[in-house]
């Protein structure tokens, strides 16, 4: 006995060691990490807009993750090019891209998440730093062209600059730049890198984005093929692209910066400036230039996105207003709050003292519940969504049942004849697999659903298998050991009739050590005589079956 | 004491007893009976309905209304998008929901407009959602694979956990009982079927299978090698046995749904809350009577000429047999 309660204080023990570690690191993420304690909402309960988006790409062609990142990437860059804060930007079920912004975009930013990437290469006819916002730019230091009238005979000509072009470039501000519109391929045009610390004037397209054919990160090599312990990244071009290159770097290499220079262009903005080395006549470039393999990789990747534009169909676009979201917010806890009184009375009805039980262990799995959702909001940046609190509310009774399947067990264990201290160690070894198997098949639903569904369903899946999860914990770390404890106390060991665990009630056919009282009256016809009489021999054969071996229980 | 618990007394002793095995082509008769007159309703009733997510197009909703009604939505709609065949209803108090087919951005703008003018709101007070007509398609592909691969790996556990493959196949028919059925009433009535009722569905798989999982567990329990007694009759006995248990289980299982219904029915109208509480409503009231009157039979039924296995080891090293 002493044991039993050691075993019952111990596993109550960890259930504190459990919340204190979860309320810690909840207080780390608020302290050191950002987090809050209360969850982040989702749209449909903050308001917002919700698109989300399915790439659209060539018949038969198969988007890969690694293309759908770059595409989420894009998005991001786009999004947040608009001055949208507080975007959120990720892949679903392996195709789908959501979209998630608060309040409501305006018809550009729509424009410019739809609008696919386009990626290509100018030559880089003048560069500068970027103005600093503000101020007013220095004047130009470089000399005017020559003979600004004359007519651009290719790409590289610096008679592009116009005097008109190259007064916009030394007023132009990085903010300024428009990623939506991309500019026609046949002219040129003022922009800046991607992290926006230089601008270019950049010459017309020389090759075009779908004419790159792949892209590898490779280790550098010098002119010997000697390792230089650098990486650098191998460009592949095709169709239109190797005399497009070849015809460039023939003309450019050998110019001083940046006239040697092309640009990779993505959206409109300078991902890179290269500077041409050789002459390359055959469509196959390698780019070097101190490269972390990093660096090396995201270059690659993105001419590799390059290769393959994909465009982004909207296929669902939800706008919730403020007003809507808190509404909802408010029906789902009122729905949970009348679920739980529900439950709670019930489970009293039933079960008498033994629903008190019902309603502190829901009390834990509701306190585990809110620490995990806030950690998982504060650190994996999970959204409560208005199915996520369905998922919520409808676990209250999953979790009930599993308290259920373990009292009934119990009063099973009691109709046996068993003392209670027996009867609850039997009734919980049986209901506890009971309980195991059967909120496995619930986490296998939910984690199937999870990994396979997007949107809505997911949140719903997430706080599903979350709460199967905290079931499991609570009904062996606390409403067990707490029964367990409880069972020493008079009230509940000698069965008192509002304990829930009354052996009269019951109809517990136990009088004592090995004593029966007679087979249940059979009044209603042979069949249930019949039925009584197997009734009996499965107690006493029980009975018989423990005293031979020895043990009480 | 409550009079269930003596109910349970009674089924647990055998002095009260439902004859589910002894009567199980009867129950089962009963169980096609249903899944055939639900199909022909749904047919004769002309298919399922399915919401806007699925057939694609745009949603307003007008939030904050002092008084819902529809009264002029549908014109301030149609004098912009005169092609666009507004529907419009109220949901709850103070809210108006405008379905049309699909229009274009500007125009979707323009109608929000139009129609918080009408309503006296705010036009920020108007939600916008347009769906893709390949949205719902999406979804159900998605759902319908997360279904196969979830059948498919709970039959396996099912199978291992209860060591015969009957048992997996007659809670997988009691599952797919559930589902069928729920599907019915969605078809019969005409219930909107959208991704939320989608979730709802889905969920059923869980609860369907907790609950016969529960039942299963105590009639292996019962025919455990060496257990005294004819198989069949053992069988009955567990699943009274377990009625109450079954009962409780359910009614506590169904309360939270029933508020989330009632609420998001009452407050909100169609919507995330409706649509996944109605499936999963219908789904574990299904559930319940299937896990007794479906799940069992077609076990019982597939063991008809079977005995309770002798003991073959040591009683003491016997599985699922009492200590």
């Amino acid at each position: 006995m002493a044991k039993a309660r050691s075993r019952g204080a111990r596993a109550l023990i960890w259930l504190v060691v459990l919340i204190a570690g979860l309320v810690g690191v909840n207080f780390s993420a608020v302290q050191w990490g950002g987090g809050s304690w209360t969850p982040q909402l989702a749209l449909d309960l903050e308001g917002g807009t919700q698109i989300v988006l399915a790439p659209v790409v060539a018949e038969g062609a198969q988007v890969t993750q690694e293309q759908l990142d770059q595409a989420v990437a894009i998005i991001r860059q786009r999004v947040d090019a608009s001055g949208v804060s507080e975007a959120e930007i990720t892949t679903q079920g392996g195709r789908n891209i959501v979209v998630a912004i608060p309040g409501e975009p305006d018809a550009a930013t729509m424009q410019r998440i739809q609008a696919s990437a386009k990626m290509e290469f100018r030559p880089v006819l003048q560069s500068a730093a970027a103005n600093v916002p503000g101020e007013t730019p220095a004047p130009s230091e470089s000399t005017p062209p020559a003979e600004p009238a004359a007519t651009p005979e290719n790409a590289w000509d610096q008679a592009w600059i116009t005097p008109e072009l190259q007064a916009e470039f030394d007023a132009f501000q990085c903010a300024d730049v428009d990623t939506t519109t991309v500019a026609p391929a046949d002219e040129p045009f003022i922009t800046c890198s991607t992290d926006q610390t230089a601008r270019f004037i950049l010459g017309p397209v020389t090759v075009e984005g779908s004419d790159i054919a792949d892209a590898q990160v490779s280790a550098a090599t010098n002119s010997q093929g000697q390792a230089t312990g650098g990486w650098a990244v191998s460009l592949e071009l095709d169709g239109e692209g190797p005399a497009g290159f070849e015809a460039t770097t023939r003309a450019i290499t050998g110019l001083p910066e940046p006239q040697n220079q092309f640009a990779v262009v993505l959206d409109s903005t300078v991902l890179m400036p290269i500077s041409s080395n050789a002459i390359i006549t055959d469509g196959n470039a390698r780019i070097t230039g101190g490269f972390t393999q990093e660096a090396a990789q995201g270059l690659a990747d993105q001419l590799r996105f390059g290769a393959l534009p994909i465009g982004f169909e909207v296929q669902s676009n939800e706008t919730i207003s403020a007003t809507l979201g808190a509404d909802q917010l408010r029906a789902g806890l009122l729905a949970g709050l009348i679920g739980l009184i529900l439950v709670v009375v019930y489970s009293v009805f039933q079960y008498r003292a033994l629903g008190l039980v019902v309603v502190l262990s829901l009390g834990i799995a509701a306190i585990l519940t809110y620490l995990t959702v806030t950690f998982l909001s504060s650190t994996e940046g999970y959204r409560l969504s208005l199915a996520g609190v369905a998922g919520l509310v409808i676990a209250i009774g999953i979790t009930a049942d599993s308290f259920i399947v373990y009292f009934e067990r119990i009063r099973d264990e009691l109709r046996e004849g068993k003392h209670l201290t027996s009867a609850l160690e039997t009734g919980w070894k049986r209901a506890f697999r009971t309980i195991l198997v059967s909120d496995a098949v619930s986490f296998l639903a939910a984690v199937i659903l999870f990994l396979l569904s997007v949107g809505n369903v997911r949140g719903f899946a997430f706080t599903l298998g979350i709460t199967t999860f905290i079931d499991i914990v609570v009904v062996a770390l606390f409403t067990h050991p707490l029964l367990r404890l409880l069972s020493r106390t008079s009230f509940f060991s000698s069965g008192h009739r509002w304990s829930g665990l009354d052996p009269q009630a019951l109809g517990a056919v136990y009088r004592g050590r090995a004593k029966f009282r007679e087979p249940v009256a059979a009044g209603r016809g042979a069949r249930s005589a019949k039925e009584a009489q197997k009734r009996q021999t499965i107690a006493e054969r029980k009975s018989a079956m423990a005293a031979s071996n020895g043990k009480e229980d | 004491m409550a009079s269930l618990t003596s109910v349970g007394n009674e089924l647990y002793t055998g002095e009260r007893s439902l004859p589910v095995v002894a009567k199980r082509k009867l129950w089962l008769s009963i169980a096609v009976g249903i899944l055939i007159a639900l199909a022909l309703g749904t047919i004769i009733r002309g298919g399922f309905v399915f919401g806007i997510e699925f057939t694609g197009g745009s949603e307003f909703r007008v939030t904050g209304i002092s008084e819902a009604s529809t009264d002029g939505a549908a014109e301030a709609v149609e004098a912009i998008a005169p092609e666009a065949e507004a529907r419009a209803v109220t949901l709850g108090s103070d809210t108006v929901r405008v379905q049309t087919d699909a229009v274009s951005e500007e125009q979707a703008a323009e109608i929000r407009a139009a129609l918080a003018d009408t309503y006296g709101v705010d036009s920020g007070e108007v939600a916008f959602s347009f769906i893709g007509p390949s949205w719902g398609a999406d979804i159900s592909q998605q759902a319908l694979r997360a279904l196969v691969v979830f059948l498919v790996l709970v039959s396996i556990v099912l199978a291992v956990y209860f060591r015969t493959w009957k048992m997996s196949v007659a809670a997988l028919a009691s599952l797919a009982f559930d589902l069928l059925v729920t599907a019915g009433v969605y078809g019969i009535i005409g219930f909107e079927v959208t991704p939320a009722a989608v979730i709802g569905f889905l969920t059923i798989l869980g609860y369907s299978l907790y609950d016969t999982v529960v039942v299963f567990d105590k009639v292996r329990e019962n025919t455990a090698p060496g257990t005294s007694g004819e198989l069949l009759d053992n069988i009955n006995l567990a699943v009274n046995q377990t009625l109450v248990r079954s009962i409780n289980t359910s009614i506590v299982a169904t309360l939270p749904i029933a508020a989330v219904l009632f609420i998001g029915a009452l407050l909100l109208g169609a919507g995330t809350l409706r649509d996944i509480s109605l499936a999963l409503f219908i789904g574990t009231i299904v559930g319940t009577w299937s896990s007794i009157f479906v799940a069992a039979p077609v076990y019982a039924q597939l063991r008809q000429h079977d005995a309770i296995a002798e003991v073959t080891e040591k009683p003491r090293n016997e599985r699922g047999a009492v200590v």
